[in-house]
């Protein structure tokens, strides 16, 4: 017992974070007495002793689990342990419930942790449905759906859309470059662990008196500083979100510039890294911003600071423009990685070089710099001073322009290949190009101040946001999953049960959000539990088609589950694809490879007589080098 | 490359293609009834982006699905495509075109938007006062006529509305006017109409606002002046001292509205 104690692990972790809640309300307690108020405060806004312990807790756990464990000891001076590798891999499923700085297995850990919150948020989606299949109430009360709804949103975007593709690249992107692993792979395993955290923060919400936070995932000011407690659970959840993104994009950051492999310059780099350095670039300057809001309505809600109350001074409006400053990259956040997943994808199964590389590579940063001038968009009819509109509105539109350039280069790489679609992955990649695009024009024409005034917080806006971010994000993840799979488990996937998930997916997407554009526009508000008759039909349908998206998702799960321990074993490279994380083993070796590869040219150069990406350990010698033209040179 | 590929019969296919679209989605009155100046010129801009919209998907499909046609892999073919890495004419053809289309989009919709706010001579004001869960109405003359949850005004006149928000957040939305603007504790934000239709509308709020914002309306009845003058005259109450407290205490967001060089 004393030994388990002291070993980091699940023990010392429940320890630690009982000592922590305990200090937690003991701080409280002692420093409300010593200021002479009440003990306990139990005003909505308030509950000091529930929400300095939400603080304490999760640090608690992290410390006693064996998160800080080496950075303590090197801080204070005491001899560190040195690490041996010897937890790395994992031999059973208990080592996924470690403190792990593998970046493979903490690859898997972000994935599955990940998809359960999408089925959690999944879950809620269809209670939401099944309470808007007709007019009038269904299964629950007003105050209950507006907890539903933000809910929802909360989950799928701060600890599954967001976070899964950390999970893939976390698990891919070493590979691909030819590292051994992640720059800081302590801070890795911290950036893991703090996600469940966030997660559990937001479903524990549903405890608090007064109910889940109900403010919608963009949580207004002044109606989120007057909430009930479970808005502070939001706010603190979404810090523990917040800090493991910016800790994971510092960590791709740093291991992209410093770590590629010799000879991969940055234009030989996968468009997958491309993108995760975009993307990463984008949530090392953007992410603080909605820490800082949200931190900023958690102390209006417990501290009386007056941020946002008119009365005190604050300034209402100005939580909307914080908000979006990093809502707004925000969804480039949710789509860039996907780009990239769907360049590698579409390159390997036509059988084709990337059309015009280097302009895709640039279309990324392009998005990058464009993505901060336009977050007013959201806020074309907040009230803020109007002469903002326009400059947003043409900032917005010029977006379009390289999201258009990357549309066409894929559809550029498909002529001239050999197209293979047997791969569910190329599927959902082909499917992603249709979808995006009606994303991409509905995005156009809510960027158009007019049409904005009269759509804006309509369900437009819920069709739109699920054609970006489920028809758009949700679909290049799905092929990130089966492109990888393979790599990742060492075992294939049933492709049959792949093409009736694709399928499925497809038409539950089509059908559940493309009717939601005309009830929106032909007057039906978002956010709202009840709805004018006039709409009961189309809600109807809405409804049967979101349950079918729902169902469906099962035969996603049991093909993942049961090909994970059952499937045939995979080869290396069952795609044939040229990147260096298919020329190992599935799954890979433990520390990735014997000898780092050398890279001798582009990643896409199929079809070119010669042409090598990487020269691998081991095969140096009898290969000859021919230096392949610069991939994208045209 | 390009010219072995069929470019006549693919533009084509796109040209008919949008046409079908266009035709079919054009004539659906998808914003429902319009009932101001405003609404024809956003339901044109609308169907002007729809027609371009149309050619922009029409263009991705039949690309998507001419490639997928001719360059599907045969069973057990196991080569390679071609190796084209690109081509800089077409890279910076798709690169220009579509600016030049959202461009023409951006410069469209700001001169709508400069029509559908540009101030009349004369406009009547009437401050919308919104709060958990209501609306109420302030009418100028007599000391500010007073009208809980019904929005009476006069046919073909525009109106600046005055909004002020007593709690949180509400947004004030008439479908069949096109036009929606935030109320915000603290400010004054300003939404311009002109109804050119009678009838009976429905005033929405489109600002979450607490648990009960879906049944958050109001009667909005536009009609004939006189008629409507007979019905401000009519008003019993005024408006309560804590709402004119409100307006006084409100900033204006635009001083100066965009467009009215100052006046």
């Amino acid at each position: 017992m004393v030994a388990a104690i002291k070993q980091p692990g699940w023990i010392r972790g429940a320890l630690g974070a009982l000592l922590a809640a305990a200090f937690g309300v003991a701080l409280v307690v002692a420093l409300r007495d010593i200021s002479g108020l009440p003990i306990w405060q139990t005003e909505q806004t308030g509950y000091p002793h529930v929400v300095v312990p939400l603080i304490t807790t999760p640090l608690g756990f992290l410390a006693g689990f064996g998160a800080f464990d080496y950075w303590l000891r090197w801080a204070v001076g005491a001899p560190t342990i040195p690490d041996d590798h010897s937890q790395h891999g994992a031999k059973s499923w208990r080592d996924y419930f470690k403190f792990n700085t593998d970046h493979k297995v903490i690859g898997i850990q972000y994935i599955v942790t990940t998809f359960f919150f999408f089925f959690v948020g999944g879950l809620l989606a269809m209670l939401i449905r099944a309470e808007l299949a007709q007019p009038g109430a269904q299964i629950v009360d007003a105050a209950t759906f507006n907890g539903l709804f933000s809910t929802h949103a909360v989950l799928m975007i701060f600890v599954f859309v967001i976070p899964v593709f950390a999970g893939l690249a976390n698990y891919v992107l070493p590979l691909m470059i030819g590292a051994p692993d992640m720059a800081f792979p302590r801070l890795n395993a911290l950036s893991f662990w703090m996600l469940p955290l966030a997660g559990l923060l937001f479903i524990g919400s549903y405890l608090a008196p007064g109910g889940a936070f109900d403010a919608g995932w963009t949580g207004y000011a002044p109606l989120s500083t007057g909430a009930p407690l479970g808005q502070s659970f939001f706010n603190l959840g979404v810090q523990f979100a917040g800090a493991s993104s910016i800790a994971t994009a510092l960590n791709f950051l740093v291991t992209i510039i410093t770590m590629r492999a010799p000879g991969m310059t940055f234009w030989r780099m996968p468009l997958l890294v491309w993108a995760n350095l975009s993307t990463s670039l984008l949530v090392v300057a953007a992410t603080p911003f909605i820490a800082g809001a949200q931190f900023m309505v958690f102390f209006d809600r417990i501290l009386g600071t007056q941020f946002f109350q008119f009365a005190g001074g604050g300034d209402v409006i100005s939580y909307q423009h914080i908000f979006w400053f990093y809502s707004h990259p925000a969804v480039y956040i949710m789509m860039l990685p996907g780009f990239g997943i769907i360049s590698e994808v579409i390159s390997t199964h036509a059988r084709k070089p990337i059309f015009g590389y280097r302009l895709m590579a640039l279309a990324l940063i392009g998005i990058v710099v464009l993505s901060y001038s336009v977050w007013a968009h959201h806020m074309f009819v907040a009230g803020m001073f109007s002469w903002l509109r326009v400059p947003m509105m043409i900032t917005t539109l010029l977006i379009a322009v390289p999201t258009g350039i990357k549309i066409f280069s894929w559809l550029g790489t498909l002529f001239f290949g050999k197209i293979h679609t047997y791969s569910t992955a190329m599927l959902f990649s082909l499917a992603f190009i249709v979808t995006f695009t009606i994303g991409g024009i509905s995005g156009v024409m809510l960027g158009m101040v007019p049409i904005d005034i009269h759509v804006s917080d309509t369900y437009f806006i819920v069709a739109h946001i699920h054609f970006v971010l489920f028809g758009g994000s949700v679909f290049t993840i799905f092929a990130g999953v089966y492109h990888w799979f393979p790599k990742m488990t060492g075992r294939m996937y049933d492709e049959k049960l792949g093409r009736v998930h694709f399928w499925g997916t497809v038409v539950g997407t089509w059908g559940t959000f493309i009717p939601m554009h005309w009830v929106g526009m032909d007057g039906m508000p978002r956010r709202v539990a009840d709805y004018a008759t006039q709409f009961g039909n189309w809600n109807l349908l809405i409804s049967v088609f979101a349950f079918m998206l729902g169902a469906v998702q099962l035969v996603f799960l049991y093909n993942m589950i049961v090909s994970w321990k059952y499937g045939p074993r995979a080869e290396g490279n069952p795609w044939r694809a040229n990147s260096i994380e298919w020329q190992v083993s599935s799954p890979p070796p433990i520390f990735n490879f014997d000898e780092i590869p050398r890279v001798v040219g582009g990643p896409y150069e199929f079809g070119v007589p010669g042409a090598r990406h990487a020269i691998m350990a081991g095969e140096g010698a009898e290969v000859e080098q021919p230096e392949p033209a610069v991939a994208g040179s045209t | 490359m390009m010219g072995r590929l069929p470019i006549a019969k693919m533009l084509a296919a796109t040209v008919v293609l949008t046409v079908v679209i266009s035709v079919i989605m054009v004539p659906i009155n998808w914003n429902g009834e319009g009932a101001s100046t405003a609404a024809a010129k956003i339901d044109t801009l609308l169907d002007v982006m729809i027609v371009l919209s149309a050619f922009v998907f029409s263009l991705v499909m039949v690309m998507l699905f001419y490639a997928l046609w001719k360059f599907k892999a045969k069973p057990g073919d196991e080569s390679d495509g071609e190796p084209i890495h690109g081509n800089t004419r077409l890279e910076v053809a798709w690169t220009v075109i579509p600016t030049i289309i959202v461009l023409f989009g951006a410069g469209y919709s700001w001169a709508v938007l400069d029509e559908i706010e540009n101030p009349a001579q004369n406009p009547l004001t009437v401050d919308v006062f919104s709060q958990q869960f209501a609306w109420s109405f302030g009418y100028p003359g007599k000391g500010l006529a007073y009208s809980e949850g019904e929005l009476h005004v006069p046919l073909d006149r525009q109106v600046q509305f005055k909004m002020h928000a007593l709690d949180v957040i509400h947004s004030f939305w008439v479908p069949e006017w096109r036009i929606k603007k935030d109320n915000v504790p603290g400010i004054t934000t300003t939404a311009t109409v002109t109804p050119n239709k009678p009838g009976t509308y429905q005033l929405i709020c489109t600002e979450l606002c607490g648990f009960g914002h879906a049944s958050m309306r109001a009667k909005v009845v536009v009609e004939p002046p006189a008629k409507f003058r007979k019905w401000v005259g009519g008003l019993k109450e005024k408006v309560p001292p804590p709402y004119l407290e409100t307006i006084r205490q409100d900033t204006e967001t635009d001083p100066i509205p965009v467009g009215a060089g100052g006046a």
